[in-house]
Parts: structure tokens; sequence; C-alpha cells
């Protein structure tokens, strides 16, 4: 996952409150559509604190093939 | 290309009916459309199903020989069609096709779904298998998270504010009131809306249609041989689908439906008429945010101006261009495999002046628009007198 190793620029977000059955112990959390220097988007799951358009954000780690992210340090 | 015309319509009540099952649902709407149609069961040609999730919410696969059957059409062409929330929109757009290429003439066409026998959690998981589930619903996405986002670029780019998006709430409350097939009939206000448990943010419960179940059906015949079974029919003008990328993260714009825009484009062109000639609408409200795009993507104002156009009543049913009469998706429900052809049900309901105390002043010239997941697929129909 190359494109995940760089950082990124949110382009939307939202925060679940109401997940689907799988991810219901997960709720609230923030997802976002990203985009990369080369311009394609991508949907993650964003860790710790919130994250507005516009912001950097980070790649951290994959958990359980969930792309997870966080404001750009 | 033959003219094709709607000669009947049959609908359920939408809502939560434990006692009811998705066969139920079917039968007595296509029942009720062939007793509208003056056509008998046996006189059908071949029938169209939409249905979105039968299978998972029910449990129940081979659906359209298994509710034809139901209604006592058996021997000819059962089909069930499946594009999401645009399941029977697409169903009655190759109905349509059908008929007008001179394969036949006398089509019935149903849409069902029965949702409320599932928590709203795994509702929730059904429904976001109209997305991508390698991508956005691999990492949690929700519909409703879909549209939040889309929501929120909108409010981004365009100033768009919750206020705006209220009022299409409280609007269509207002509507669906006045509907006695509504599954909601409760006016709200524009405090209760913006108070409303969150759901996906910026969205709460009063952005998001909801959980029914319901059928709707209509039947169609060359507009030639409409008369020999009905004083009213209704003709189809326009009509096109079209289709984008599922997933929303591959869209280059998530503040407008291409597909919706595209559909659009060819229906007005196919029915010689512009948007400014559209007097009224059923938009597919599956979020409050949706109804605002849909009536820029359809050109009835300028990219960005949805929200304003919604909050300054101009959408309302004494306004320049009423939009969900039927109090749309958000009141008068959204079992999903219904949702398209129970559109053009109340547009025909309309054009026909049979919409009780929801009649439009104007109503010779309406337009549907059935969306399906986030934008995948789109149907766009012009029906008038």
């Amino acid at each position: 996952m190359s494109k995940a190793s760089a950082t990124a620029t949110v382009y939307s977000e939202t925060v679940v409150h109401m997940a689907p059955a799988q991810f219901t112990a997960d709720a609230p959390y923030q997802i976002a559509i990203v985009t990369f220097a080369d311009e394609s988007r991508r949907t993650v799951r964003i860790a710790g604190e919130r994250v507005q358009i516009g912001d950097a954000v980070e790649f951290i780690e994959d958990r359980n093939s969930i792309p997870f992210f966080r404001r750009a340090l | 290309m033959k003219a094709v015309a709607v000669i009947g319509i049959g609908k359920t009540a939408f809502g939560a009916f434990p006692d009811r099952d998705l066969r139920s649902l079917a039968v007595e709407a296509g029942q009720k459309c062939l007793a509208d149609a003056h056509v008998s069961a046996s006189q059908v040609e071949a029938f169209y199903l939409g249905n979105f999730a039968g299978p998972s919410f029910v449990g129940q696969n081979h659906l359209a020989p298994y509710v034809a059957s139901g209604i006592g059409i058996t021997n000819v062409p059962c089909t069930r069609f499946e594009a999401a929330c645009a399941s029977s929109g697409s169903a009655f757009f190759h109905a349509v096709s059908s008929v007008a290429s001179g394969m036949y003439d006398l089509v019935l066409v149903g849409g069902v779904e029965k949702m409320t026998s599932q928590s709203t959690a795994k509702v929730t998981e059904i429904l976001a298998g109209a997305g991508d589930c390698s991508g956005e619903v691999r990492v949690g996405a929700t519909f409703p998270a879909l549209f939040a986002m889309i929501a929120r670029r909108h409010m981004h780019q365009f100033g768009t504010t919750r206020e705006m998006m209220a009022a299409v709430a409280v609007k269509n409350h207002a509507n669906g009131a006045k509907n006695p097939l509504a599954h909601m009939r409760k006016v709200i206000t524009m405090e209760q809306a913006l108070a409303g448990k969150p759901v996906s943010d910026p969205l709460t419960v009063y952005d998001c249609s909801l959980i029914s179940d319901g059928a709707a059906a209509v039947m169609i015949a060359p507009l030639e041989r409409a008369r020999e079974f009905t004083d009213k029919p209704v003709k189809i003008l326009g009509i096109a689908q079209t289709s984008d990328s599922v997933a929303l993260d591959s869209k280059e714009d998530i503040t407008t439906f291409r597909a919706v825009r595209m559909a659009g484009e060819k229906a007005y062109r196919m029915a010689g008429v512009t948007a400014r000639d559209i007097e009224f609408a059923e938009l597919h409200d599956c979020f409050t945010i949706a109804e605002i795009i849909a009536t820029e993507d359809l050109e009835f104002v300028p990219k960005g101006q949805g929200g304003p156009y919604a909050i300054e009543g101009r959408t309302c049913l004494k306004g320049e261009r009423p939009v969900n009469a039927s109090g749309g998706l958000k009141a008068k429900g959204h079992p999903v495999g219904a949702t398209g052809v129970g559109q053009i049900c109340d547009v025909v309901m309309q054009i026909r002046g049979e919409a009780g105390e929801l009649q439009l002043a104007r109503h010779s010239l309406g337009l549907a628009e059935n969306l399906g997941g986030s934008g995948a697929t789109a149907v766009v129909t012009i029906l008038g007198a």
C-alpha cells in the first residue's frame, strides 16, 4: 500500500454514530475521503483527534485491513 | 419506437407491518394495479419486479415468479431487477423499453421491499451492500455516512446550511402528514429537525429517509391502445437510465450526481421539454441533501442554489414547483425496491387529478427521479397528461 504511506488532505468527513452491525462496538468513529498528491482518493478511518475538510492527515497503520490515518503532526 | 403510457397504478401503504410478508405486499399492489387498469392477470405479457435485497432481508430468492404467481400471472417472462434504491426505477425503464420496441403490449411493473423485520444495525449493514464493499464499506461507511460526506462537501463549497437541509425534512413531513398511504404522518418543526438524534454528522434522524415495508405497481401499454383500458392514460414523454461508478471516493465531484445530470438531459431531450416546463417533481430524498442536489442536477436551479431554493419555500405544495408532494422518501417511506415505481404512481395520481388533499394546482407535467446507491444508477422519467 504505497499510497497509504504518504500524507493526504481531507476532502470530506463524517462521524458515524449509527454503525452497521459489524462495527457497532467502534461507534462513534470518524471516516474521511482523503486526496493524495497524485489526486487519487480513498475512504479511510481517522484515529484520535477529529479532522475537518482541508486538514492534512498521515497514514498510521492497517488494522484488520482498515487503513487508519491521523492528523499530520 | 412506440409511445408508451401508464394505464394503471396500485400501491400499498408504506410503513412497518409486522404481520405482512414480502409477497402479500407485492401481490396487493399488483392486484390493485390490475383492477385500476381494467386488465386481467391472464392478459399480462411480462412482469418486471424491482427489489433490492429480498434475499438478505427475508431470505427469499427467485422473487419475480414468486410474486407474479401470487397475482395470478404465469407462463410469461417474470424478471427481477436490482439496482440498489433504483431497483424498480430500473425495472420500469426496461419495461417501457420493451413496450416501446413492440415486443409486448401489456406489461406489469412492480417494486417491493420488506425491511422492518431486521434490526436497524442489520438494515444498515444490508443497505451498505449498495456501496463498494472492497473499499468504503470495509472501512465502516454506511449510507448515511456517504451522504453525510456529500453534505459536508456541499456545505463547504456552497455554504449550504443544516437549516436548509432541515427545511426539506419539515416540508416533506408536512406533505406526508396529508398522505393517507405515508409511513410517517407527523408534522415536525425546524427546531425538532435540527435537534434530532445524530446518525452520521451532520445528518440527524430527520435528514434520513425511513426504513419501511411496502410495494407499488404500474401497468404500461402502447399509447395507441391505452384508451381501450382507461379514460386517463398518462404519457411517458421521456425516460432515461444512466450509470456511474459505485464508490463515492472514485467520483471527481461528490456535490453532484453525474448520472442524474445525464439522465435528466436525456429525458428532457426525449420529451422535448426543459427544466422550466416541469410543474412538479418526485425526487429521491433518501437524505435531505439528496433532494437539494437533485434540484440542482435536474437544472431547477443553478449549481449550489439548491439549499436556498429549499429554505425559501419554493418547493412547498403552494410554491412555484412543488417537490415531493407525496411526502417523499423522508415521510412517505422508503421501502427501497418499491420507491421508483411508487414515485411513478405518485406523479400519475397528480396528473390524473386524484391526489386528494395533496392535489397540486398545476399538474399536467411531472418528473420522477430515482437514485441508486450514492449515484451509480439514476432513472429520470417525465410524465404528462
